[in-house]
């Protein structure tokens, strides 16, 4: 569904992705580790359409249409969801107001018919129920006074909403606590379809203990430089990153 | 990114700029004694109204146009404007008489004027230019003993509550707009709520400015006596014209013993165009006294039009335990500029006030907000709470905030707080990311940023003042 290749992109002049390539299929969950600095949560941001960074070079299409011609939202409509890594606080605007308005958006998209008040939220219900989210946070602002476990948990809980076809997960394990993380691993578990799959970005490998991923690889210097299974993160967690920027070096 | 989008979204067209083609009868441009005269008579007014004209003409041409506030108004030479239209034909006594065309035109703005209006159960006093055109709901009203009809008509009918509370809180010295108001006003609403009872309905005004080169001088007075209350609504827009137009309004609000009023208002008149020509010259005078104790007036104002605007709803507390709120959101875009606030003057004892005013600038816009809190020293245990806050869009327009506090006694507390912030980049994204478009997040933003003031609306007014704030800052994107 996704393909990247040779994916270049600079902020301020700077270039942080130097040729990156990567094949996601239906049904997979991607890990992308890797030390810091080293272009995670840019591929995000490039992949989003975050319009700080800038793309020099390469290309990247989503079941063949090219995703860098599509404006930010018009990603979401196709299925693209991040799951941001400081999700942002909207005061004043509700949650249901929020996703009712995303939901729509999403539908008249598909040329749909906007959701009934009733429908949206029984839809709402259900979903809250999937990742455990408080009845309470749904009333409130958007992200507004959440604590970080809360946001992270209201950012899976949009995903549940908006049934993306491909999820990228931007450090959801970092502030959590272990329940909370295990709430957050099973919402996105609970999920997961043959027919939709999972980017998930992280430091750790704690997290993939919950989300076992198809593939792991390894992100450094703004180029995937190792792929393997789940195993090769129990390898990292184990032996750090220094032997893999060795490899690399000694590569060039 | 942003600037650019911003850029973007903020040049929203004005929706609203047409003319309808109805005959207007128009005296000469220019003003001296003999048009005020002319203005009475084609109204005819009794003697007393007329010498209070003559009064207040006299007294204007002896004061110069204040120059304080945070504006760059262009002169006005005020003998190059028409100081009355009225709409040429007589008064129609059913719907049915009113001109096809200008049924239209309301039509057009959306106001609900036949079988909508019962079902929203609003009473409509429809002003177009200058004179009002239909009066619904009046019977139903006038069981109750409300009285809701043209100022011309209190005029004519109910002469004894009009020289009693005309002027008495806003005097025909007040301000070179308000005395320039007291010479040539042409017409307006009149509001009066008897002892004990309670207004079943909100009362509502639509104004609309239609003739080229024409002064709009309403005049409004609202009297709530003891134990009443009553909501009323003012809300505008004006179609598309090159010349600026010049308005003084004058609104007068007297709340007694145990009375309490509420006044809404969502003005959408023409601001200009992306470079700031043409638009409405908005310089109103609005004030209310809290005349009797325990009394309450409320002033909620959504402000996206004009393209000046010089208004400060204002109250006296003069009754002890009365109490007053200013709730105010201003759009300021392109190159429109606000000067707007309130005045809280605490004369009674354990008097308090409320201050929640929420400024909103993008392209060029200027917005200020200018506020006086005065407790006297009789005033004692008063309370104030003023809270200010600016929202900017973009890079080129600016924010204000200009509070005045003035306390005499020493059991009194006044606070005060402001803040100003820019519209977040990162917010917008997240929007985004979430499938909804760049206008459509601004408009969240902004309504969510505006929503403690626009809950103070009543439910129907809400709808349209949020749709409004979305136009007013959106329009040219998908």
């Amino acid at each position: 569904m996704l393909e990247i290749k040779n994916l270049h992109a600079n902020i301020n002049g700077k270039e942080i992705l130097k040729g990156l390539d990567l094949v996601v299929r239906p049904g997979e969950i991607h890990a992308i580790m890797g030390p810091n600095g080293a272009g995670k949560s840019t591929l995000a941001s490039v992949l989003t359409g975050n319009q700080t960074f800038e793309v020099t070079k390469g290309e990247v299409t989503f079941y063949g249409k090219n995703l860098l011609e599509l404006t930010p939202e018009d990603r979401s409509r196709e299925g693209i969801f991040l799951s941001f890594q400081y999700p942002v606080e909207i005061p004043g605007v509700s949650m249901v107001n929020f996703m009712r308005t995303a939901l729509n958006e999403h539908r008249k998209y598909k040329n749909m018919e906007p959701l009934s008040a009733t429908d949206f939220l029984r839809i709402m219900r259900e979903k809250k129920t999937l990742v455990e989210m408080d009845n309470k946070l749904a009333n409130r602002s958007v992200n507004e006074g959440f604590s970080g476990g809360e946001k992270k948990r209201n950012e899976i809980f949009q995903m549940a909403m908006l049934e993306p076809r491909l999820a990228i997960l931007d450090e959801t394990d970092s502030g959590l606590d272990i329940d909370a993380l295990r709430i957050v691993a099973n919402g996105v578990n609970k999920l997961k379809r043959p027919d939709n799959a999972s980017i998930v970005i992280t430091h750790y490998q704690r997290l993939l203990e919950y989300i076992v991923p198809d593939f792991v690889h390894v992100l450094y210097d703004g180029r995937i430089v190792k792929t393997g299974g789940k195993e090769l993160a129990l390898e990292l967690e184990d032996k750090g990153y220094d032997w893999i920027k060795k490899e690399v070096e000694e590569n060039i | 990114m942003s600037t650019d989008i911003l850029h973007e979204v903020t040049q929203g067209d004005y929706k609203y700029g047409f003319t309808t083609d109805i005959e207007t009868d128009i005296i000469p441009i220019g003003l001296s004694e003999d048009v005020v005269r002319l203005i009475s008579a084609k109204k005819n007014e009794p003697e007393w109204m007329l010498e209070f004209r003559l009064k207040a003409y006299r007294h204007w041409l002896t004061m110069k146009m204040p120059e304080w506030a945070h504006l760059d108004i262009p002169k006005i030479d005020y003998q190059s404007i028409a100081y009355y239209a009225a709409p040429r034909k007589n008064a129609p006594q059913s719907l049915d008489e009113v001109d096809p065309e200008l049924l239209k035109t309301f039509e057009k703005l959306g106001i609900p004027l036949h079988e909508r209006m019962a079902l929203s159960g609003i009473a409509v006093d429809a002003v177009m230019d200058s004179v009002s055109v239909k009066t619904t709901f009046k019977e139903s009203l006038s069981e109750l003993g409300i009285i809701f009809c043209s100022f011309s008509e209190a005029v004519e009918h109910h002469p004894d509550l009009v020289q009693k509370y005309m002027s008495s809180v806003v005097p025909y010295t007040d301000n070179f707009f308000a005395t320039l108001n007291c010479a040539v006003f042409s017409d307006g609403s009149f509001v009066y709520i008897p002892k004990g009872v309670r207004c079943p309905m909100e009362l509502s005004t639509y104004f609309r400015i239609n003739a080229m080169n024409t002064g709009q001088f309403e005049r409004t007075l609202i009297i709530a006596d003891e134990d009443s209350y009553v909501s009323y609504l003012e809300g505008c827009t004006a179609p598309m014209r090159d010349e600026n137009q010049l308005h003084a309004a004058i609104v007068e609000i007297v709340a007694m013993k145990n009375a309490q009023v509420k006044y809404s208002t969502v003005q959408n008149w023409y601001p200009g165009d992306k470079n700031g020509k043409g638009g409405i010259y908005n310089f109103v005078t609005k004030r209310g006294i809290c005349k009797g104790e325990n009394s309450k007036i409320s002033w909620t104002q959504v402000e996206t039009g004009s393209a000046i605007t010089w208004k400060y709803p204002s109250c006296i507390l003069l009754g002890d335990n009365s109490s007053a709120e200013f709730y105010s959101v201003a759009v300021t875009n392109h190159h429109q500029q606000a000067d707007t606030g309130t005045k809280m003057l605490h004369i009674g004892k354990n008097t308090s006030s409320h201050i929640l005013s929420k400024g909103i600038s993008a392209g060029f816009g200027q917005n200020s907000y200018r506020g006086l809190v005065k407790i006297n020293p009789a005033a004692e245990n008063s309370r104030n709470f003023s809270q200010c806050d600016s929202l900017l869009l973009g890079d080129k327009c600016g924010a204000h905030t200009f509070p005045y506090m003035e306390v005499n006694n020493d059991t009194s507390i006044v606070e005060h707080e402001a803040t100003t912030s820019k519209i977040n980049e990162d917010q917008i994204f997240y929007c985004n990311q979430r499938g909804i478009s760049t206008e459509d997040a601004v408009g969240l933003i902004v309504n969510g940023y505006a929503k403690e003031v626009l809950n103070q609306l009543p439910m129907e007014f809400a709808v349209e003042a949020q749709k409004l704030l979305q136009i007013t800052l959106e329009g040219s994107v998908g």
